[in-house]
């Protein structure tokens, strides 16, 4: 680990000014940078430490969440568990209890891909670690790779599990920076790999995460996150679904979801979406075709096919469980 | 209730509890220099040039030590040595992530930042050996527990014989023992006196070790490891690591800490190698076998063959008039492998003890029948007769307890909701290592019994046993005895592996003890022993004795057994398997400790379940790496895995393997679990899976497929 | 705002004050044991896959080997050292030491911080609940039934109630 300098800081203005200078990073809960700067993923020069900072609000209101980006994944939790119970599982199937008594949610969604090349106690080819050197992974250990959105440059998938739940609930990141403040859909917060796949947010390195809006709806209590993976706990996902559903007397009326584990970013079912609704939540052979519908853009590399597979049927899993949930309310 | 369960709570409990139990790392030394390692990035080439001049440079850096200036050291073959390869002794690499460099610093901040700006470049970088590519041989001698091969009767013969014949191909992937501590050396130079605090489960094969390296008598050598955060057998044998803190402790004139990073753990110590099994068995129409064929391959190194005896337990576990059985190697690019807890028979009898399964269903036979069929009335392979043989009573016994008399055999028979269940058995067997160890009990007039010997505490509970054999053998209050361990000054004990501590250490505990009661019995005077003492004008008395197990057991075929009954709950539509109960009774000779040897039931248990369903280390074929050097990568059970586990022993005191009549317990836990679990997985699903782990993939049986496109961009 | 390398932090650690000098690259795990003396936290891993450096910051389980120490001026750390009671086994030590919840003894001390911390969060409600929130701490060993019933227990003589019998995963 190189050495750093570190600075406390003691307001927004002074974290911004701070990080204007391109040699500055930031911590909160560490959990990802101090990793970093171990395997020397990180190099910065001085690193600035935003914990002061008063970002760390949980509010929930009528109209939906406003969630501190430095607010604590164990507690946020319980606080959305009862109205977003998506929101909550995806926390608490997440890391470890420790684990999430230190991250907060800005740096949750900031967290980077665990593609084990990348992840390498050395330097391995990887375009994400050094631009050019190519990805050992393309033709390499493929298992936990993506199966929609790579491209020869990256084939590898975005961690988080937050993220998935929080881009089928279509919410929102606000951003400070020097230009102001601005508002990005988590969906679109997260870059495809492309060509350049060490851009991977559309988040300025001189701007701040400050919080996460969710809004409300009568689909929110009818959701859940399915986390598949074959440790029981303390792993991060092969595949995940959240999904969150209005419907009338059992007719789907409104389907969000999103899966993880799939691809660099939360990839949402947009055509599973769109073939859902009026579908009864008792059609299994409907419910099946209409999650059948998202993913013949699926593109399986050499070791992953069963992802697609898997995804599906967790698909279908999920949504039976997120109705069985919203049953009562209609 | 567990605390319900007799036997002496740990006397070193405490220590660990309360943080105050010294591990090598935790070793207090004034001065000491941070030593961190430089791990080659290639498989297989040579070091075209190291450039350590920013290495050098960098704040804190006393020195970086490479091939060039490393000083030479002597070898003593392996074992000791894990193998034979010495550390920075040439420009040849081997394998990737063998150290190219070592640098020193004043702080472990220092320390690891300089071995982050050495510089190595490779000539000769050729594509790395991966295990199926190349050839399979014959091992030559060295690194092999027991016969590589053998064979009675004429196999062919009894397979023409055969009614039914069962041939299957299992495999068993590479694995990492990964015990929570890493290895970790301290070592100081005092003239030329050497003192090393070593994770290590083998004080004395340190010694030597380290003696031959810098060609000193052994008694200039001191080795103290009182407490080892696991070992698993990769803490075994000496590593490079261990000679490179006792050099860089000479050359810096200083101490010298060298705690391996957990990623280096994936390459410094071994591991346990893939295995390819193929099993061969055929049986009349009573379900007798008629034939039994089990050969086995594994990946070794390029310079030594470490033969994983996988075949082992075939030997011995089956009544067959021909029985063949034999092991091969490939030379491949990797580290020299070593044994893992359970070595060989926890491999092999994943694939006997699931081709019987096969073979049960072939003959529409219960399983369990089918094991009691074949009970052997001598050993198989060499006519001599059993030291004991209760596998039947385990069978009989685990069977009533697990509920198993009520089991459908057809395979997809059991539901609950959405999940299939399923249960599974196997027939347990692990060898018997005996070796030979010394002990030293004294008592005091002031009450207290010491006893002495230089083992070492890895978890077995060790401490506990030797205070109630000491305890018993003379009389005394357990409390009032005092285990002292882990260090070579201390009376010399055998390596803490191959389940031998309690057998050896215990027996030259007893022994001693024995002499101690006689010298004792033979002081004038009446009443309790101290007394005795003070009245004969004594501080103390004491007695040394060394127990060989040459003594008894000859002609003997010894082994533990036992049985393991396991449910599983399948998710058919996500692959997954969770095991939420497991019953296992064990004969492994007289039980000392009732609830330590429970533990390590319970833990070997849990280590099969990893086997089973989580544990894989992927050689990454074009880089010659093991990909994932981490324990996010390599996946071992949480608590959230690991289910209810109803652990018995049967009272089998077997006095031909010692004195005591007890036997080893620690890797037999280990043994036939991921087996039970495969078959059980089979009895949910219907699917057979012969390759570890049971992955998700493995299990994603076409319940219904969605029109998804196969093609590949 | 000042960036510094280096700076003189003052750690309270058990309740006592530990002036040290530090690198700012420098966890809060390898402050505790190269600078303090306090190896009771130990390193399995040092990068948060394990557990064994579980220590208490503000009255939270959290990983030393995840904490930068120079983030940690005024906070109260607890470790392993302060958990003993009037110089003897604290209740959740007393119960680790009759279930026989633990073998090597590496992983010990993160098990023992851990469980207290579970059971003041209200996590020891059934032996599934204790099995999943004690799942952040691996036990090689593998002593984990023994660690559910010895939380349970430890959480039943503070005072909480746990339905053991609950069927397992
Ligand atoms: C062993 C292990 C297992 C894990 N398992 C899971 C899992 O199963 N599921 C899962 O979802 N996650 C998992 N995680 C990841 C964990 O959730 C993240 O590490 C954590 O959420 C990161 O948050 P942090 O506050 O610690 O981030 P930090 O490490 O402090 O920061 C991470 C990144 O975010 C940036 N950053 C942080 N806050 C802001 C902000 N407000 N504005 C701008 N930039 C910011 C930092 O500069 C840095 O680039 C696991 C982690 C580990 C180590
Ligand atoms: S998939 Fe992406 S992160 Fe992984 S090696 Fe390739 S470029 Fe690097
Ligand atoms: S050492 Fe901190 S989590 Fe492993
Ligand atoms: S007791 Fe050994 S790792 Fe837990």
């Amino acid at each position: 680990m190189k050495a750093f300098a570190y600075a406390k800081a003691p307001d927004l203005a002074a974290a911004l000014a701070a990080i204007e200078d391109p040699g500055t990073s930031v911590i909160a809960g560490g959990t990802e940078m101090v990793n970093w700067l171990k395997e020397g993923i990180a190099t910065p020069e001085r690193l600035v430490d935003i914990n002061g900072l008063p970002l760390d609000g949980i509010d929930a209101r009528p109209e939906g969440l406003r969630l501190g980006a430095l607010a604590r994944m164990s507690d946020a939790a319980p606080v959305v568990a009862a109205e977003y119970p998506v929101l909550a599982e995806s926390l608490l199937c997440a890391a470890s209890p420790q684990l999430r008594n230190m991250a907060s949610l800005g740096g949750n969604l900031l967290q980077r891909t665990r593609c084990p090349y990348f992840r390498a106690e050395v330097l391995l080819p990887c375009n994400k670690r050094a631009p050019g050197s190519g990805c050992a992974a393309r033709h390499g250990e493929t298992r936990t790779q993506a199966i929609f959105g790579w491209s020869d440059a990256c084939v590898a998938t975005h961690p988080s599990d937050f993220a998935v739940a929080l881009a089928a609930l279509d919410a929102t990141v606000i951003i400070v920076g020097p230009r102001g403040e601005r508002t990005v859909p988590v969906t679109g917060f997260y870059r495809l790999p492309g060509d350049d796949p060490t851009v991977e947010t559309v988040l300025a390195p001189d701007e701040l995460v400050t919080a996460i809006d969710v809004p409300a709806g009568p689909h929110t209590r009818a959701s859940h996150y399915l986390k598949v993976r074959e440790r029981a706990s303390y792993e991060f996902a092969m595949v995940a679904v959240a999904a969150a559903l209005a419907h009338d007397g059992g007719v789907v009326t409104d389907a969000r979801l999103a899966l993880g584990g799939v691809a660099a970013r939360p990839w949402r079912l947009d055509r599973t979406e769109a073939a859902l609704r009026g579908v009864s939540l008792d059609d299994t052979e409907a419910l099946r075709a209409a999650v059948a519908a998202s993913f013949a853009e699926a593109r399986p590399l050499a070791g992953n096919a069963f992802k697609v597979k898997l995804a599906q049927r967790a698909t279908l899993r999920a949504l039976t469980t997120a109705g069985s949930r919203g049953m009562v309310a209609s | 209730m567990i605390a319900a369960i007799g036997g002496l709570r740990r006397p070193d409990g405490a220590a660990k509890l309360t943080g105050a139990a010294d591990y090598a790392a935790d070793t207090p030394v004034d001065g000491v220099t941070h030593a961190a390692l430089v791990p080659a990035t290639v498989a297989t080439g040579r070091i075209a040039h190291i450039d350590t001049a920013a290495a050098v440079r960098a704040p804190g850096v006393l020195a970086v030590l490479t091939h060039t200036d490393m000083p030479r050291l002597k070898t003593i073959g392996s074992p000791p040595l894990g193998q034979s390869v010495l550390p920075l002794q040439d420009d040849t690499v081997r394998y990737e992530g063998q150290p190219v460099a070592m640098v020193l610093a004043e702080t472990f901040e220092q320390a690891r930042r300089g071995a982050e700006l050495v510089r190595a470049t490779y000539a000769d970088v050729a594509v790395p050996r991966a295990f199926g590519d190349g050839e399979s041989v014959t091992p030559r001698p060295g690194l092999i527990s027991g016969n590589p091969a053998g064979r009675v009767g004429d196999v062919e013969a009894g397979l023409a014989a055969a009614t039914t014949v069962v041939t299957a191909t299992y495999t068993t992937p590479n694995r990492h023992h990964s015990p929570m501590e890493p290895s970790a050396t301290v070592a100081s130079w005092h003239g030329d006196q050497l003192t090393v605090h070593e994770s290590t489960q083998w004080v004395f094969g340190t010694q030597m070790a380290l003696a031959a390296a810098f060609d000193l008598p052994a008694d200039h050598v001191r080795v103290v490891c009182p407490f080892i955060g696991g070992g698993f057998g990769c803490k075994g044998f000496v590593w490079p690591h261990t000679l490179l803190a006792a050099a860089a402790a000479r050359v810096t004139g200083r101490p010298v800490k060298l705690v391996l990073t957990r990623a280096q753990m994936f390459t410094s110590c071994g591991h346990q190698p893939a295995t390819t099994q193929t099993l061969t068995l055929g049986t009349d129409d009573d379900g007798r076998l008629t034939a039994v064929r089990h050969h086995s391959v594994n990946p070794t190194s390029t310079f030594d063959d470490y033969a994983e005896n996988a075949t082992g337990g075939t030997r011995w576990m089956y009544a067959s008039p021909a029985i063949d059985v034999a092991v091969l190697v490939e030379h491949t690019s990797r580290q020299t492998p070593t044994p893992m807890r359970a070595p060989a028979e926890g491999l092999g009898m994943f694939a006997l003890e699931s081709a019987m399964d096969e073979l049960a269903y072939a003959l529409r036979m219960d399983p369990v029948e089918l094991r009691l069929r074949n009970e052997p009335a001598v050993d198989p392979m060499t006519g001599q007769p059993f030291s004991s043989r209760p596998l039947p009573d385990c069978l009989r016994a685990a069977a009533q307890r697990f509920g198993w008399s009520g089991r459908p055999a057809e395979p997809r028979s059991m539901r609950d909701g959405d999940e299939l269940v399923g249960w599974g058995m196997a027939s347990v067997t692990m060898d018997t290592f005996r070796l030979p160890s010394s002990a030293r009990v004294r008592l005091q007039a002031d009450g207290r019994t010491i006893v002495e010997a230089g083992t070492q505490e890895i978890g077995t509970g060790l401490p506990g046993v030797l205070t109630t054999i000491a305890a018993q053998t003379l009389g005394v209050d357990p409390g009032s005895v005092e285990v002292h361990h882990g260090d070579t000054d201390l009376p010399e004990t055998s390596g803490t592996f191959g389940s031998s501590a309690t057998m050896g250490v215990g027996s030259a505990v007893a022994a001693a003890a024995t002499e101690l009661r006689d010298k004792l019995d033979a002081l004038a005077g009446t009443g309790a022993y101290p007394r005795r003492l003070a009245d004969a004008g004594l501080d103390s008395l004491d007695a040394e004795a060394r127990w060989d197990p040459a003594e008894r057991g000859e002609g003997r075929s010894i082994h533990t057994y036992g049985a393991i009954f396991v449910e599983v709950r399948v998710d058919p539509d996500l692959g997954l398997v969770r095991m939420p109960r497991c019953t296992a009774t064990y004969a492994a000779g007289r039980i000392i400790n009732p609830l330590t040897a429970r533990s390590q039931m319970i833990g070997g248990i849990a280590w099969g379940y990893g086997q089973a369903m989580l544990e894989e280390s992927i050689l990454e074929p074009q880089l010659g790496r093991f990909l994932s050097k981490n324990m996010a990568g390599y996946l071992v059970p949480v608590c959230a895995d690991i289910g209810d586990i109803d652990v018995s022993f049967i009272e089998d005191p077997d006095t031909d393997a010692s004195p005591l009549g007890a036997k080893g317990i620690g890797e037999l836990g280990a043994v036939g679990v991921s087996a039970a679990i495969a078959n059980a997985v089979f009895h949910a699903t219907g699917i057979r899976v012969r390759d570890l782990p049971i992955s998700i993939e493995r299990l994603l049986n076409p319940v219904w497929d969605a029109p998804t496109p196969t093609t590949r961009p | 705002m000042r960036f510094d390398e280096e700076s003189e932090v003052t750690l309270r650690v058990n309740g006592e004050d530990h002036v040290i000098h530090l690198e700012s690259r420098m966890t809060l795990l390898d402050a505790l044991r190269d600078r303090l003396g306090l190896t009771g936290t130990k390193k399995g891993c040092d990068g948060g896959e394990c557990g064994a450096c579980t220590v208490h910051v503000g009255g939270r389980r959290v990983l030393a080997c995840m904490t930068l120490a120079v983030s940690l001026a005024d906070a109260d750390i607890a470790t392993i050292e302060g958990m003993a009671v009037d110089g003897g086994l604290g209740p959740i030590q007393r119960a680790f030491l009759d279930n026989d919840a633990f073998q090597c003894g590496y992983c010990t001390p993160g098990q023992v911080m851990s469980a207290a911390a579970l059971i003041a969060e209200g996590h020891a409600g059934s032996a599934r609940e204790i099995r999943e929130w004690m799942s952040g701490n691996i036990c090689r060993c593998a002593a984990y039934p023994q660690i559910v019933a010895a939380v349970a227990e430890a959480a039943g003589a503070l005072g909480r109630t746990v339905n053991v019998t609950e069927p397992a995963p």
